[in-house]
């Protein structure tokens, strides 16, 4: 396999027929990967030609140099050949070339092992693609039903897992989120008021910037803006480790010892989103409001007093309470579709990837549907 | 190292089998990974699921545990229909098991005394001061004394299996499964995790069922198994491997316990 690379020739492909029925093909050259090869086509067309030949006669007595470009170009020939019955002769090649051939040829090809690929049409795979959605719904309200039953052998005290999780869970999807929901709410808040100012000013009636800002984020801008990032922070987390620990077998331990992963890792996931996100939406509302009280009082001469006075006049229980429920919600499913996505992560490292993705995607989704469906029966209901 | 006289499967179809797997089939969608599986498991046995690498060893393991469904047959733990059962009761039979995972299968968030003590803190009254001295106990048992407060992510792969199998010993199981148990180890280390294998036999009187392609190690701690062909996707041979190496006349089973090197065979030139 010497390679002589300055002064080799390209490779070569030439035919010839000694008899009638022979086909010879005479390889020669440099036959590196990396100075290209020809196609085995080449030799299809030949073998097209009439009269068709019987046989095929490999000879390689003037090749210079080869490797796996030889090899992939041979077994291209051979294959052609075992179609078309023709009888194959190699025996005029370099010795190693023969030996390779016949090793990668010893192991029949496993029947049924190689994957097909889906060949189906544009309507076929957008009513598969349909049919999935349906079924990820579905997967969601099992899964959904399996945490409920789980939170019932909570409540009579059998279900198991440990408190050191669960306070691990707490401060990491509470106490860590501050620095991010305070970002995020005060710079809401500085959006609202500013939007609310272009439109307000011209009547004069800056005062009521903290009407709107209260009671856009008490009711559904507090809510919502703490859910996607939670979404985006703890339930892309959730997955990723609920992922990661079923790829290392660890959840199949835990099945394994009797210990439902449920359980152990849903119920105190599900529990700390459910007492934290309560608090960060009332801490995203206050948040929010001193971003408004910041605008109105340093750009558009409202007083922080009157602009307290007046969103505390503005804003009723029912608005903070009606917030504080929604994003309850947000949060119960923002932790149930991370754990949903980390266990059905598949046995890779990309799959972990994924699952923290389709978490995200999932979370937002269900997060902005249930914000629709709210919107709807709190418009219906009067609240 | 000499096999205490245990019963052989030939000599003992009379005994009461503690597992009996019956018209197993393993399938994932329409593809067929071993069918009519059809064996039994004697108590105190160390019991060998051997073949090629990728024939469905560990899928057999996953479908015993319960991990997967099979597509057709049952497993049953002597009288016990583990396939029938409902979950809580599966859960129940599973907590007198331990199972040795290939890469160990510790809980990454927890050290090495945690992970050994969390079966004993689920499963049992013991006190936190109590538990932790069981735990150092069976991390010493190991070989692995000194190394409680260590996180798996902070121990060698080796070390990870022998925790691994600290805490499968927990709860002093009657069932041992092992998954590769030596795949990663070297040489000494694999052999010593064979001792244990059989100390654990011996001295607990657990029975074993592990899965393994090591031959030297299938020769020294298995008194009976069952060899599963990836060509014909069933089980070609069953009983003690020393016998099968003696007295199989089936051409693949004696390929594979030989190496291929019997008749100046090689392996890769006789498949099929």
């Amino acid at each position: 396999m010497q390679a002589q690379e300055n002064h080799a020739k390209p490779a070569e492909l030439s035919f010839q027929r000694a008899d009638p029925s022979t086909l010879v093909v005479r390889v020669a050259g440099d036959w590196h990967l990396r100075s290209g090869m020809p196609s085995p086509l080449l030799v299809t067309r030949e073998l097209d030609k009439s009269p068709k030949p019987k046989k095929v006669k490999f000879d390689g007595n003037q090749i210079e140099g080869w490797d796996t470009g030889l090899l992939t170009f041979l077994m291209g020939v051979a294959d052609i050949c075992q179609k078309r019955k023709i009888e194959l002769d190699m025996s005029a090649l370099p010795k190693g070339v023969g030996e390779l051939i016949k090793l990668a040829e010893t192991v029949p090809e496993k029947t049924g092992a190689r994957l097909e690929r889906d060949h189906s049409s544009f309507i076929e795979t957008l009513g598969k693609a349909t049919i999935s959605y349906a079924q990820a719904l579905d997967e969601f309200l099992t899964f959904l039903g399996q945490v409920t039953i789980s939170f019932a052998k909570l409540a009579v005290g059998k279900a198991r897992f440990r408190t050191v999780d669960l306070w691990v869970i707490i401060q990491d999807c509470g106490a860590n989120a501050f620095g991010i929901v305070t970002l995020i709410s005060f710079l809401v808040g500085v959006i609202l008021a500013f939007m609310g100012a272009v439109q307000l000013q011209k009547f004069g009636a800056v005062i009521y910037i903290a009407d709107l800002v209260g009671i856009a984020m008490a009711r559904d801008m507090g809510g919502i803006m703490t859910a996607i990032i939670m979404a985006g922070r703890t339930g892309a987390a959730f997955a990723a480790q609920l992922g990661s620990m079923k790829v290392t077998q660890e959840i199949d331990a835990l099945t394994t010892m009797g210990i439902s992963p449920l359980e152990f890792l849903v119920v105190p996931r599900v529990t700390a989103l459910f007492l934290m996100i309560p608090l960060l939406c009332v801490y995203a509302d206050c948040v929010g409001v001193l971003g408004g009280a910041f605008v109105a009082s340093t750009m558009l001469h409202v007083s922080f007093s009157a602009y307290f006075r007046e969103t505390i006049h503005a804003i009723s229980l029912t608005d903070i309470f009606g917030g504080i429920f929604k994003c309850t919600v947000y949060g119960i499913i923002v932790a149930v579709a991370g754990c949903l996505r980390g266990f059905q992560c598949g046995n890779s490292s990309s799959a972990v990837g994924d699952a923290a993705t389709t978490a995200v995607v999932t979370s937002i989704v269900y997060i902005v549907v249930a914000c629709g469906i709210f919107a709807f029966l709190f418009n219906t209901l009067g609240i | 190292m000499s096999t205490p006289s245990k019963p052989t499967a030939s000599e003992s179809s009379n005994q009461k089998a503690l597992i009996t797997v019956r018209d197993l089939t393993m399938a994932f969608g329409n593809f067929v990974v071993m069918h009519d599986l059809n064996f039994k498991i004697n108590e105190h046995d160390i019991f060998i699921i051997m073949g090629g690498s990728g024939c469905g060893k560990s899928t057999l393991l996953r479908h015993m545990l319960g991990l997967i469904e099979p597509a057709k047959g049952e497993v049953l733990y002597g009288d016990f229909n583990f396939t029938k059962a409902d979950p809580e009761q599966r859960e129940a039979k599973l907590r007198q098991f331990g199972v040795l995972y290939q890469s160990g299968a510790l809980w990454s968030s927890m050290t090495l005394a945690e992970n050994v003590g969390l079966p004993l803190e689920e499963f049992t009254d013991l006190k936190p001061g109590e538990i932790r001295e069981v735990a150092s106990l069976k991390l010493a048992l190991v070989g692995l004394k000194g190394f409680e407060d260590y996180y798996p992510s902070q121990i060698s792969g080796g070390m990870q299996k022998r925790a691994g199998l600290a805490r499968a010993i927990a709860l002093d199981p009657e069932i041992v499964f092992f998954d590769e148990p030596s795949a990663g180890l070297d040489p000494i280390s694999s052999r010593l995790l064979d001792d244990l294998i059989l100390e654990l036999r011996d001295n607990l009187g657990a029975t074993a069922v592990v899965v393994s392609h090591e031959l030297p190690s299938i020769f020294a701690i298995g008194n009976n198994s069952v060899f599963l062909d990836a060509e014909t996707r069933t089980m070609t041979a069953y009983g003690d491997p020393k016998e099968l190496l003696a007295h199989s006349t089936d051409h693949r089973v004696r390929t594979f316990l030989t190496r291929g090197e019997e008749e100046g065979q090689n392996p890769a030139r006789n498949h099929g």
